[in-house]
């Protein structure tokens, strides 16, 4: 917040401000012949002005962003309990890894030779990230989780058409992640989904019975997106292995068995982690992640190429011969810049630390639990909690409000609310994921006002139906926003 | 090592409000068989000054102290100071997806400023607030054009960058998606192609692979005449000089954003753009804000249209993207800001000056001559009279001059190509030219 002057007014976009003439940019002098643009590119379509940019100093530039800044919220900030973002501590440390001018300055086809340095990184990356899935191969190229997903069921296609087996269907537990059957789509699949059970777990004589010869494959989060460890997921991997059909972990919830349980281990044939969540780089408000995706021997082959080795001579680079491949994601080689900053977090945790990250995650979690489920029910109370819970908050809709107001009467009070509304299995559902890096302070005073929230929802909804009142903003409307769509500024706006 | 805050206490007393001993016994309900004994096969944990010095290790094994002429999508342009301190701001860098937009305002607006510069460069009304990269944007295109014209043939350009095609044709392959490609002429033009009425799209690219400069309005003109829409990949430094391809007729206006203050970075993070006209916008894969007010009748924003997005329509949605590059747009949109107008005309400019002259200079060398005869603004492609032109480039790095790719597919395969941004000075390219002439001489 501003610490001068109504700290509510509109921030005036970079256009209003934007006056001809200004500018904050310069270039070096030329030392060769100017050239004729017309002259230069006879024959071309030339543009008759300059696409209309904002026009501003660096300073008023600095301010602007500067003030933006003022009004967003970060970890950096505050508690992030974002269930299903793992919204832990961002070191610092990582930023100035990616920052070093050796990986800065890197031309993406600069010979592998001189890529030496990022090439090893990567290559012990893939060793890492292998050891702790239980998997053998590692793709780099995909650039979020999503694109992981779509890397990993290209990989299914690929194994199944191999064999000659054409196969039709993606299994999804009804709880799953929305990318999960977009993703499934993207690739072709008619997506089935099958039923938790009672106790929030996959109902496994469900699955059972939806598994066949056209079945693909099974895509499951563990813990999953109740936040329980699915306990019968060796089972659920013998039915799908039973029919030729393969097992894809989504690796959003990995934070919570890091360095204790792995994927290959439950049975699972491809993996993708999310970096931007367990190995805490940053999400930018909105990205840039990375999806790296970890394989089993046998579907190595089909990995997008190319793909890092190390040679016989000790050098590393990428080996683009790859018959089987399924072609490339990415434009370049992925989010290399994020990868380094995920090497290094393991780099300074190690597997101790690690074992460490993913105990204190559930403690955390199981603890706020502790705190607060007497008046916001567990969805799923029969197990424990993993490295976040689901709470219902179903019970304060006698008073005329709904978790949304208990979400924006939270912002006063000081927290960002916990992700809600998600899973769609749980009425109400408030989905909550402190991360290891919170102090016990923070999760009581977090816990505190939960408590203070649901307390008012029955003696002054009012105050909740309001809420916020103490932000730049207070609710936007969004349907008048989809209805009367302005996507972009223009000059008979201002 | 971890960056958790519990001290001795805070352990033995939240463990105690959750029923637990130790933290191994929170995890004692899965299954014994799968829990390793004894922990995971890395390195032990370092200290901060530790990990940093093995991470400089790393860093300086990489020779980055070679002049860069390369290009293919990948430009050595200045990246302004202010890029880096804006976007390090702790409020921006670690926020998440603004889920919550009354405490987001920051960066909802700035991509609603970014959304207004991707429009302005692309000549298009509608951007969403970025995507991957120009690779995996042309692939999101061609789904939304096979979409809107219900075929699901895709023709390109062979002067469309090799990555970019291959990630097309990875995307179409499990949706039976008709790919093909039309080769580039002698001028490193792509002709205008004979479409089949089942061809949803065309991409080309402005300028293409070759640096060469399109024709988009033919192209836009027969891709209409045969009911298909026309995709543009934008380097989007050119339409500083270029009329933009939205105003040429193109239908989506997509491109890979590391020209827009993304720095080299080995590729990545860069961003992907991507722009439509507004009856495509319920098409657009991703995210998109749009203005609203608060109830106090104040000027807001929020993500918009999310009907189109995975965690609402899951299978029947547009893309399954999720997280995408949001602060690379927004450093995008500082870059664009820093230039402004005239800035990006005169950095156009400079490209185009110090491009012409570099290749005048270059052919001057026996042995040397362009690949193409098309108008080019910053990149070009040398054919070499060498017989094995990678080994050219790899001799070229050696002696200090980053150049390439080396052109895979058409007329000009085997040339290799020659990038000039802002920062290549007069000297860089005599010393360029000296190591091409001797590299050239010996292998004749």
């Amino acid at each position: 917040m501003p610490v001068m002057g109504e700290r509510t007014a509109t921030e005036p976009t970079l256009f209003d401000r934007s006056r001809p003439g200004r500018r904050a940019s310069t270039l070096p002098a030329l030392d060769v012949p100017d050239v004729d643009p017309v002259q230069a590119l006879d024959g071309v379509e030339l543009a008759e002005a300059p696409p209309a940019l904002p026009e501003l100093g660096e300073l008023d530039l600095v301010r602007h962003f500067t003030r933006l800044s003022h009004r967003n919220h970060g970890i950096d900030v505050g508690f992030y309990p974002l269930g299903s973002c793992s919204m832990k501590y961002n070191p610092r440390m990582s930023e100035a890894a990616a920052a070093l001018p050796g990986f800065r300055n890197l031309h993406p086809w600069a010979p592998d030779e001189a890529a030496q340095g990022t090439l090893a990184l990567l290559y012990d990356l893939q060793q890492w990230l292998a050891e702790l899935t239980g998997m053998t191969t590692a793709t780099f190229q995909p650039a979020a989780g999503a694109h992981g997903e779509l890397a990993g069921l290209m990989l299914f296609r690929a194994y199944h058409e191999d064999r000659g087996d054409a196969r039709r269907t993606i299994i999804i537990p009804d709880s799953a992640h929305g990318t999960n059957p977009a993703s499934a789509a993207m690739c072709g699949y008619d997506v089935v989904t099958v039923p938790s059970g009672d106790d929030g777990l996959v109902d496994v004589e469900a699955l059972e019975a939806l598994v066949d010869e056209s079945t693909a494959g099974l895509m499951l989060t563990n813990p999953n997106t109740v936040g329980l460890f699915e306990l019968d997921i060796e089972r659920i991997a013998a039915a799908l292995h039973r029919v030729g059909a393969l097992l894809y972990y989504d690796g959003a919830n990995f934070n919570a068995i890091c360095g204790r349980v792995r994927p290959g281990d439950m049975g699972f044939d491809v993996v993708h982690l999310n970096v931007h969540k367990t190995f805490a780089t940053p999400h930018g408000g909105g990205g840039p992640g990375a999806g790296p995706v970890l394989v089993s021997d046998r579907l190595a082959p089909y990995l997008p190429a190319p793909v890092v080795v190390r040679r016989d001579d000790g050098s590393y680079a990428w080996d683009h011969d790859r018959p089987k491949s399924i072609g490339r994601l990415h434009g370049f080689h992925g989010n290399i810049g994020i990868l380094i900053r995920a090497y290094a977090f393991l780099l300074f945790h190690g597997g101790d630390g690690l074992q460490q990250m993913s105990g204190k995650a559930v403690l955390n979690a199981n603890y706020v639990a502790s705190q607060v489920t007497d008046v916001l029910p567990l969805g799923y109370p029969q197990h424990q909690p993993m490295h976040e819970f689901v709470s219902t908050g179903r019970a304060i809709k006698v008073h005329g409000v709904r978790v949304t107001d208990l979400c924006k009467r939270l912002i006063d009070l000081g927290f960002h609310p916990p992700t809600n509304y998600f899973p769609l299995i749980v009425d109400e559902a408030l989905m909550v994921e402190p991360t290891e890096t919170e102090s016990r302070e923070t999760l009581d005073e977090f816990s505190a006002a939960l408590r203070q929230a649901v307390a008012e929802a029955a003696e002054d909804p009012d105050r909740l139906r309001d809420a916020p009142v103490t932000t730049p903003v207070r609710r936007l409307d969004e349907g008048r926003a989809g209805r009367e769509l302005v996507v972009r500024w223009s000059s008979d706006q201002a | 090592m971890d960056f958790a805050p519990h001290t001795d206490d805070d352990l033995q007393a939240m463990l105690a409000a959750v029923g637990r001993s130790s933290l191994d016994d929170l995890f004692t309900h899965i299954p014994q068989g799968l829990r390793p004994p004894g922990e995971p096969n890395l390195p032990r944990g370092r200290s901060e000054d530790e990990t940093l010095s093995a991470l400089a290790r790393h860093a300086a094994a990489n020779h980055t102290d070679a002049v860069c002429f390369a290009g293919g999508g990948a430009y050595d342009h200045y990246v302004p100071a202010a890029i880096a301190a804006l976007v390090g701001r702790g409020e921006l860098l670690t926020s998440y997806t603004p889920y919550q937009p009354e405490v987001s305002q920051g960066m909802l607006q700035a991509l609603f400023e970014y959304q207004t510069v991707i429009s302005e460069l692309t000549g298009l009304p509608v951007s969403n607030a970025s995507l991957y990269d120009g690779g995996s944007a042309v692939a999101e295109a061609v789904s939304m054009a096979c979409a809107a014209t219900r075929r699901n043939a895709v023709v390109m350009s062979s002067a469309l960058d090799a990555p970019t095609r291959q990630v097309v044709r990875t995307y179409g392959h499990p949706l039976d998606r008709g790919t093909s490609e039309v080769d580039y002429g002698a001028d490193g033009r792509t002709p205008v192609p004979p479409l089949s009425d089942d061809v949803a799209a065309v991409v080309i690219a402005q300028p293409n692979a070759l640096g060469v400069v399109e024709d988009v309005r033919a192209h836009a003109e027969a891709a209409h005449a045969a009911g298909a829409q026309l995709i543009v990949k934008l380097e989007p430094i050119a339409v500083g000089l270029l009329a933009t391809p939205g105003s040429q007729g193109a239908d989506l206006v997509v491109g890979e954003g590391q020209p827009l203050g993304q720095g080299l970075a080995y590729g990545g993070p860069t961003f992907g753009f991507l722009a439509c006209r507004t009856d495509q916008i319920r098409r657009i894969p991703g995210r998109i804000v749009g203005r609203t007010v608060d109830r106090a009748g104040r000027t807001g924003y929020v993500m918009t249209l999310r009907a189109r997005e995975q965690d609402i329509r899951r299978e029947k949605a547009t893309s399954n993207i999720c997280t995408n590059q949001t602060l690379c747009a927004v450093a995008a949109l500082i870059h664009l800001s820093w230039l402004g107008p005239q800035g990006l005309r005169d950095l156009a400019r400079a490209c185009l000056a110090r491009a012409q002259h570099a290749a005048r200079r270059l052919t001057e060398i026996d042995g040397v001559e362009l690949a193409v005869s098309g108008p080019f603004y910053k990149e070009f492609p040398l054919r070499l009279a060498v017989r094995d032109p990678q080994a050219a480039v790899t001799a070229l790095h050696a002696a200090g001059y980053l150049v390439g790719p080396v052109v895979d597919t058409g007329p000009a395969q085997g040339a290799v190509m020659v990038a000039l941004t802002e920062r290549r000075t007069a000297d860089e390219v005599e010393g360029l030219a000296d190591a091409l002439a001797r590299i050239v001489k010996e292998d004749s």
